[in-house]
């Protein structure tokens, strides 16, 4: 048990797939423009992770060793079409608004890099929890971003305004906006890291 | 009228709405990629080969199999499976008949194979012209012309990262906000300044 919940551990924080592998960073920059958005992106991607992981780690023997990765993305692109299609039919503003990134979970490399680096090499259960934990890393990630650029961009927080006598300034919800955020996120991890010693080397 | 048309996706996909800086389609290359001139050249134009040809392949595959059986909702799944099929097929087909050209790009075809950058255009190319356009011929062109400017767009912004990157290889920069930290910056100001193409009007 506690070994599962150090696979669930180690997607929040030591190898956070946004801060710490650079993995999919497309759709966190193009969604992160309000907490809703980047909430209901990391749901949709949770979801997607944790249903391929399921599978692939379930049927990685019968799976031959040249063709895997085709597998992969078949697998991936039938989640990826669930999530779609409940989406447009439970959420349609949700929908809308993440507009063509939601087909595109199918090529973030999120997914496919942990069916193919973790749950093709272990069991279901353990999968299962890398795969949550890898979702929530990203969901946390994705939250944290859209806070800042929401906050700073827009003056309010899930709709609710927080700034007073402070004229928020556009370009956070702008594309620069959401480079700029990532990269001095990246520079404060980075910083982070280098000053605890167990983060070294 | 068409040429117009035409004319008005080329501006919009390469300056205003540019695939890299606006978009955020194909982070990963656009950094990973771009720490020499030379490679990021190479990337670019595999890049646009493969947007273009994609392009038709997926016209071809959502007008005349998913729109007549009305299964439109196959398109993630059948796009994202023809695209890379293709992108190996090319790989293979090079790799057998120019060797010294698949030692240029092979590697650059290998990394495209799940380029967000290459879907994205199929996916917008079908938002925007399949969906609507009742003239197969028309949306071909309309196709077409988004994927080879879109990856016209990648490859321009692509050098000029790269021309920068090799400068700021010179530069004492901070060291936690070493490589991808700053590189990001750069980008970030970079989409500032092509924002101001956003002030054309048509």
């Amino acid at each position: 048990m506690k070994r599962l919940f150090h696979e669930f551990l180690k997607g929040l924080f030591h190898e956070n797939p946004t801060f710490r592998l650079a993995l999919g960073l497309c759709p966190t920059l193009a969604v992160s423009t309000s907490i809703v958005n980047g909430f209901g992106m990391g749901c949709a991607a949770t979801f997607v992770l944790l249903g391929s992981n399921i599978i692939v780690s379930s049927i990685k023997n019968l799976i031959p060793g040249k063709i895997r990765i085709p597998c992969f993305i078949v697998i991936i692109a039938t989640f990826v079409t669930i999530v779609e299609l409940t989406m447009k039919a439970y959420f349609p503003e949700l929908s809308k608004s993440l507009g063509i990134f939601v087909p595109l979970i199918v090529v973030n490399c999120v997914v496919l890099g942990r069916a193919e680096a973790f749950a093709s090499k272990h069991g279901v259960a353990r999968s299962i929890f890398d795969g949550l934990g890898m979702g929530a890393g990203f969901t946390l990630a994705l939250v944290l971003i859209s806070a800042i650029r929401e906050g700073l961009g827009n003056g309010t927080l899930m709709g609710l305004v927080i700034t007073k006598g402070f004229e928020p300034a556009l370009l956070f919800i702008l594309a620069p906006g959401a480079l700029l955020v990532i990269g001095i996120l990246i520079g404060i991890v980075n910083y982070l890291t280098s000053l605890s010693p167990k983060g070294r080397g | 009228m068409e040429f117009n048309q035409l004319l008005m996706i080329a501006i919009s996909v390469i300056f205003i709405n540019n695939f890299v800086l606006s978009k955020f389609l194909g982070l990963c290359p656009f950094i990973g990629v771009s720490k020499e001139t030379r490679s990021a050249f190479c990337m670019g134009l595999a890049v646009t080969f493969v947007m273009t040809a994609s392009s038709i392949i997926t016209w071809a595959v959502y007008s005349f199999l998913l729109k007549p059986f009305h299964i439109e909702y196959l398109r993630t799944l059948s796009f994202i499976l023809v695209i890379a099929s293709f992108v190996q097929l090319i790989e293979m087909f090079i790799q057998k008949f120019s060797p010294a050209l698949y030692r240029v790009f092979g590697i650059y075809l290998a990394l495209i194979t799940t380029n967000c950058a290459v879907f994205g255009v199929a996916v917008l190319n079908s938002e925007m012209f399949l969906k609507t356009a009742g003239n197969f011929s028309k949306a071909l062109l309309f196709c077409v012309t988004q994927g080879f400017c879109a990856g016209v767009g990648f490859t321009i912004v692509l050098l000029f990262m790269s021309g920068i990157r090799e400068r700021l290889e010179l530069c004492d920069v901070p060291r936690p906000m070493k490589g991808m930290a700053i590189a990001f910056i750069v980008a970030s100001l970079m989409s500032m300044a092509f924002m101001g193409f956003a002030g054309f009007r048509f």
